[in-house]
């Protein structure tokens, strides 16, 4: 259960100046993933999950985006702090990311050998045949039958579950230690998301890389991780084991995702359960708890205060000022 | 593919035939070719009539066409005038490659005088074309990778100044500035007549030099559109998903703009490359009038002028070819560049 | 490409979206669009003072002195008394850049209502019918846009001559030329203009409303004339403000090569023919004119580019 710390984040700030102002996208956001974790970071859409992960990478560019503060450290090198090149050095090679949409991800006019290959070359010096058996080898690996004939074509002659198969692939050619999945199964057919994320479990064990695991489906999160952070407009609100998740969740926000997941279980003629409110404004600076205009349990303190993420039982962190099960202030 | 290619050469066929008619017919009327063909002086009236007959004047427009398109070496001509027609005809048509003879050029074939002017056009229109291509290239991803810095606001403004320029008026300007003004200043300065100096002969380098105004004057309207469209559509590829793939992979930035990049962005130009050549041959009768360039260009201008039909029809219709042609190479070109189509 | 920011309903969203376009400060985003803006107003500026050069310049001086000749003054260069300089023989060309300019914008303009009206008519029958019809039009457009214009012109010009006689209106005398050239210019330009509008009537001819149109009995000229033709309309203005453009150059250019606009008329094109005879000794010959057209179609093309944008936000303008 304890895993060496691989990447650790530490108040992380990221904001975006466009027209229209300012949008607070990230707001103080600190985690850690071990060494062959899986951590499975959970919100809807706009809550700055991708934002957070794609600051990491230090994919966001610059203007307009900004990290206003904070510090990702992996294996102790503080990933805002070294050069751009340095970082080319890590992304592909130590960090891997993948992306939801594998058709527009993909480069129509390369074929896959090539840019699987690419990253072979770059970080592992490799040359093209070396790349080329190697590629070979990977896509067999996630399951592409003819591998060698595969090489030589391109995305569109892929299908979907096929093309993220690639993309996981691409991703791992160079074995790296993390590898950041950004709602890789969201545009696929639910029978094929089966099948991708059994091939990122196998892999997972295969390799002993750590995953962290962006989703909106909190039902994909079940099978699949140690550790899960809940996410809404720019905070981690709760932070816990997985089986405390779906037993015991603490804040509000997170049993109101639970109610409205369908269940079959339920009688079947009750109301679907949704959360009032609409997701909040980004463009506003976050004052007080940010779910509190949608919370049922809200209190004065949570409209002035923002909760800070705290322990209230062991590995599970809250950040509320109301205890959910009483209904009091904590 | 190659079905592609020959279901598109016989759709052509047609259209050419039609657009040999509509010429055709327009060059009909276009003034009395024999008025003044012997040179200065007007033609006796019998000769006139003569050389009619010879050439086939005094038949109605339908008859010439005919002749122009199969030739008339299977029928007879009237030369003498006697009603009865004894001599056979000479011309084999346009279908068997023959275009017939100058008017100017008495008996010269058509052909031959364009075929020894076209070298000179082709040899603008091409190296106009590279200047044209490297140059967008250049400037156009400059400007997508520093979009809204100051060089990328002066470099829009100046595209669409020079976009908006005749091509006359561009060549007048930098005739005064690189060749009058230059020659006052004492600086070396360009020439603005001819291909070569007759005094030194046609070398590489005389020719080489006399280009530089006439290249620079057939490129720049096609230099200034196509450096926006560049950059137009450097920055949509460069916008895309696969982009920020690249970037994750840890690819160096080189690589991912000219090869994850560039090779998105230069398919829809490839096409627009293709299609917009043979129109140089338009820019090119300006720049050859100005210039004094020996090309087929002043050709045309110094034919229509004088109702030389055989020449102008000529050269019409390979200009007619050649953009029909062009548009089927740009359509096979983009096909097999782009593997979405190749490989469908 | 350029991404015109719309009021989002999800900010968020338009948040996460602007994260994957091309870096926008609040700087360069509020730059941009007043740039684009700038350059449509200042187009339309200058194109108000062209307009008020041409025609009201009319109200000082009269179109007698832009055709007195006086040879004993033949190329004086600019001065207080020809503040263009004369032309060859001697004639003012500040005055014929006056009278030149109404000519040169009137050809423009009366081209581009013929190039409209055959563009829009041949364009929305052949989009709308479909069929054999659309077939023989597009036969017919096709022929004529594989030779380039110029050629086209130059070999009509030729065709026409001198065919028109010359024509006298309010006490003016004008060029028959004038007449064949603004016809010979539409007439070469309208395949441009009915592609286009071909192309928007097959799309919107698949519209719901159409077929609400025709279950209601509509006739079918009221439906392309009320209901498809006003949806259609942003990109006929845009293609016939950029026709004008296209007009006053064309017609620039054959005079210029000597088959356009014939004397007594003058227009800045045929102000400028044989002028590189004279590019080292006379260089007004060909300045004022020359830049007199550069400025007009500039200012089009920027008014067209900002009209482009004002009326149709997902066009792909650079």
């Amino acid at each position: 259960m304890e895993h060496n710390p691989l990447l650790e984040v530490t108040d992380l700030r990221t904001r975006f100046h466009i027209a229209e102002g300012t949008v607070y996208a990230v707001n103080g956001v600190s985690f850690r993933a071990g060494e062959g974790e899986t951590l499975a970071v959970v919100g809807e859409s706009g809550c700055g999950k991708s934002v957070t992960m794609m600051s990491v990478m230090r994919l966001i560019p610059i203007p307009p985006g900004e990290i206003a503060s904070g510090q990702a450290l992996f294996r102790q090198r503080d990933l805002f702090k070294i050069t751009e090149n340095e970082m080319e050095h890590v992304r592909g090679k130590e960090m891997a990311m993948i992306f939801q949409d594998p058709m527009t991800a993909l480069n129509p006019v390369l074929t896959i050998g090539r840019q699987i290959g690419e990253a072979l070359r770059v970080h592992l010096g490799m040359n093209d045949q070396q790349a080329q058996d190697r590629a070979t080898d990977l896509l067999a690996q996630v399951g592409i039958p003819d591998p060698a004939r595969r090489l030589t074509e391109y995305p569109h002659q892929f299908s979907g579950g096929m093309r993220q198969r690639a993309m996981i692939a691409m991703s791992l050619a160079c074995a790296p230690s993390l590898l950041i999945a950004d709602e890789p199964t969201t545009a696929l057919d639910v029978t094929i998301q089966a099948q991708i994320i059994e091939l990122v479990k196998r892999l997972r064990d295969e390799l002993g890389m750590a995953i962290i695991w962006i989703t909106h489906d909190l039902g994909v999160v079940a099978g699949l991780a140690e550790r899960v952070n809940v996410m809404y407009s720019g905070f981690i609100v709760e932070e816990a084991v997985v089986d405390d998740i779906y037993e015991n969740p603490l804040h509000p926000y997170t049993l109101a995702l639970l109610e409205a997941l369908p269940r079959v279980d339920r009688r079947r003629d009750r109301r679907l359960h949704s959360i009032p409110g609409a997701p909040p404004n980004l463009l506003v600076a976050p004052h007080g708890c940010p779910f509190a205009p949608r919370c049922e349990r809200v209190i004065e303190r949570c409209k002035v205060e923002n909760p800070t993420l705290e322990l209230v039982a062991p590995h599970h962190k809250i950040a509320c000022w109301v205890d959910v099960t009483t209904g009091k202030p904590r | 593919m190659t079905r592609y290619i020959i279901r598109r050469l016989l759709q052509a066929i047609p259209l050419l035939f039609i657009i040999s008619v509509i010429l055709f017919v327009l060059m009909q009327n276009m003034g009395d070719p024999l008025a003044t063909m012997g040179g200065r002086t007007v033609t006796k009236s019998a000769d006139r009539e003569r050389l009619a007959r010879q050439l086939g004047l005094d038949k109605p427009m339908y008859i010439q066409y005919l002749y122009w398109l199969i030739g008339n070496d299977w029928t007879k001509a009237d030369l003498d005038g006697d009603g009865v027609p004894e001599t056979p005809g000479t011309r084999k048509g346009v279908l068997r490659g023959d275009f017939g003879t100058s008017l100017l050029n008495r008996g010269v074939p058509v052909t031959k005088v364009i075929g020894d002017r076209l070298p000179n056009t082709l040899l603008l229109m091409l190296t106009a074309e590279l200047v044209i291509i490297v140059g967008s290239m250049l400037i156009g991803i400059y400007s997508a990778l520093n979009q809204y810095s100051t060089a990328d606001n002066v470099i829009t403004t100046a595209t669409f100044f020079l976009y908006s320029l005749p091509i006359f008026f561009f060549a007048l300007v930098v005739m005064y500035i690189f060749a009058v003004n230059f020659k006052r200043w004492g600086l070396p300065y360009l020439p603005t007549v001819g291909m070569f100096d007759p005094q030194v002969g046609k070398t590489p380098a005389q020719v080489a030099w006399h280009m530089v105004l006439p290249v620079a004057t057939l490129s720049f309207v096609y230099f200034a559109a196509y450096s926006r469209y560049i950059r137009s559509t450097m920055l949509e590829a460069m916008g895309k998903d696969y982009i920020r793939t690249a970037k994750a992979k840890g690819l160096p930035r080189p690589e991912i703009v000219y090869i994850h990049g560039l090779k998105n962005a230069a398919l829809p130009i490839v096409t627009v490359v293709a299609l917009d050549l043979p129109f140089l041959l338009g820019g090119a009768l300006v720049t050859e009038r100005i210039f004094a360039w020996p090309g087929t260009g002043r050709l045309f201008l110094d034919h229509l002028a004088r109702n030389d039909t055989a020449v102008v029809m000529g050269l019409l219709m390979m200009v007619a070819v050649a953009v029909v042609l062009f548009q089927i190479i740009a359509d096979v070109l983009y096909a097999w560049l782009d593997p979405r189509i190749r490989y469908k | 490409m350029e991404t015109t920011a719309e009021k989002p309903n999800g900010i968020v969203q338009l948040a996460l979206d602007e994260l994957e376009t091309p870096p926008l400060s609040l700087g360069q985003l509020t730059w941009r669009r007043f740039r684009r803006h700038r350059m449509a107003i200042f187009g339309g500026v200058s194109l108000i003072l062209i307009f008020l050069y041409s025609f009201g310049g009319a109200l000082f001086i009269s179109e007698a002195e832009a055709n007195f000749t006086d040879t004993g003054n033949r190329l004086q260069a600019p001065s207080r008394e020809h503040p263009m300089g004369t032309d060859t023989i001697g004639r003012d060309i500040m005055a014929r850049t006056i009278y030149g300019g109404q000519i040169s914008i009137l050809i423009g303009i009366t081209a581009m209502i013929v190039e409209v009206l055959l563009g829009v008519t041949i364009g929305s029958m052949a989009g709308f019918f479909g069929g054999k019809l659309d077939s023989l039009l597009m036969r017919m457009t096709e022929a004529i846009i594989v030779i380039p214009q110029i050629f086209l012109l130059l070999v009509m010009a030729k065709f026409f001559g001198g065919s028109v006689p010359n024509i006298t209106i309010l006490g003016r005398t004008f060029s028959g030329s004038v007449v064949i050239i603004i016809v010979i210019i539409g007439i070469t330009s309208w395949p441009y203009l009915a592609r286009i509008v071909r192309a928007e009537f097959l799309s919107l001819k698949e519209n719901e409303f159409v077929l609400a149109a025709r279950a209601t009995g509509t006739s079918k000229r009221e439906i392309i004339f009320r209901h498809i033709l006003p949806n259609s309309m942003a990109p006929i203005i845009v293609a016939a403000t950029l026709g004008v453009a296209n007009a006053i150059a064309a017609e620039a250019y054959i005079s210029f090569l000597g088959l356009g606009v014939r004397p007594p008329t003058a227009t800045w094109g045929n102000m400028m023919e044989s002028a590189y005879n004279y590019v080292e000794s006379a260089w007004w010959l060909w300045l004022f004119p020359g830049f007199l057209i550069s400025m007009t179609v500039l200012s089009i093309n920027f008014l067209g580019d900002g009209l482009r944008d004002a009326l149709d936000p997902h066009s792909r303008a650079a």
